[in-house]
């Protein structure tokens, strides 16, 4: 696989150097945002077999520390993201819409694979399964797959930190989209 | 003890039953045993405690819906002697009861319940027959009968 790497920019801001060390120009918002990507915190939560690959993710051989995820925590509480790592039922749809309530703002959401998107392989003839996890709770970043690598799930925590740092709302991306020359 | 064996000692137990061939001819395959419902708690009694069989562990209580009737299918192995066999029963999809055997395997009760909650088997005996994973208010749809329909959450295909 060939795949180019990402210049990014560091840092969101210019430093002009002075004789005792330096002054930084900057945007308060774009420090904060650029603070908020890199430190994005997983809640432990997976309903089936893309959990499996999340764990995947989470350890040595890919380790998504190396991007700022850290640590995965065990409450909502501490938590910044949900990774939606599997089939979400009727039954688990108001315990999964109380952990995201409990999650303190800002919070992010990523559908990992097929059935937290669309109900994927479950979508016919099942009388149990939500099609699609957003149904429940607002979906930032979805993945394709069934379960998903996990460069496909580094790739949308990427996506999702360049959402971040990028400090527009969806309604502003959609614009975005439609007419790249728009200025926001 | 070997398939046939086991074949000559259970006829000798109860002469009624009767035995699936057909499938796959090979020497691993497990003992296919059909038994009337009405005969099923006391032939269960005597595969668990007959010491010959001593069937000591269900490793699979479960059912089929052929839309003409149902099928009860438990799956019994012997940890002392390392033989399984495979225990059939035809009931009345109507009407659908067999006797509770809980009180002989006592994983039984949670297959039971969860038997009674998606194909509406009646565990005759059964201590506790109630819902196990469907929510509450569910009473009275099987969600695993081939005719069973949700016109809010499915989508047919």
């Amino acid at each position: 696989m060939d795949v180019k790497p990402e210049i990014q920019n560091p840092f969101p801001g210019e430093v002009h150097p002075t004789p005792t060390g330096g002054v930084l120009v900057t945007a308060i918002d774009d420090v904060i945002n650029w603070a908020r990507s890199n430190s994005l915190w997983p809640l432990v939560f997976g309903t089936s077999c893309c959990a499996i690959e999340m764990m995947s993710t989470a350890s040595a051989k890919y380790d998504w520390s190396r991007f700022g995820f850290e640590v995965a925590r065990a409450t909502p509480r501490q938590a910044d993201v949900i990774i939606i790592a599997g089939t979400i039922v009727n039954k688990m749809a108001p315990i999964l819409k109380r952990l995201y309530d409990q999650m303190a703002d800002p919070k992010y959401v990523i559908a990992m694979g097929a059935c937290a998107t669309s109900g994927g392989p479950f979508f016919y003839n099942t009388y149990s399964v939500v099609k699609g996890a957003d149904h429940v709770i607002p979906v930032d970043v979805y993945i394709a797959g069934c379960p998903p690598r996990p460069e496909a799930l580094l790739h949308a925590l990427i996506t999702l930190q360049n959402k971040i740092k990028s400090g527009l709302t969806r309604e502003q991306i959609r614009g975005d989209l439609k007419n790249p020359n728009a200025t926001t | 003890m070997t398939n046939e064996e086991l074949k000559i000692k259970l006829s000798e137990l109860i002469p009624t039953i009767t035995f699936e061939e057909g499938g796959q001819p090979i020497a691993s395959a497990w003992l296919n045993v059909n038994v009337e419902a009405k005969d099923w708690h006391g032939f269960a009694n005597s595969l668990k405690y007959n010491p010959v069989l001593s069937f000591d562990y269900l490793f699979c209580e479960t059912c089929v819906d052929w839309k003409t009737h149902l099928t009860m299918v438990y799956h019994l192995e012997s940890t002392q002697h390392r033989h399984i066999v495979v225990i059939k029963s035809k009931l009345d999809r109507s009407k659908p009861e067999i006797e509770t055997v809980s009180d002989i395997w006592k994983t039984a009760e949670f297959h039971e319940r969860e038997v009674y909650e998606l194909f509406g088997v009646n565990f005759l005996n059964h201590p506790d027959l109630r819902l196990l994973i469907l929510p509450d208010g569910w009473e009275g749809r099987n969600p695993l009968r081939k005719d069973f329909e949700d016109t809010i959450n499915m989508v047919k295909l």
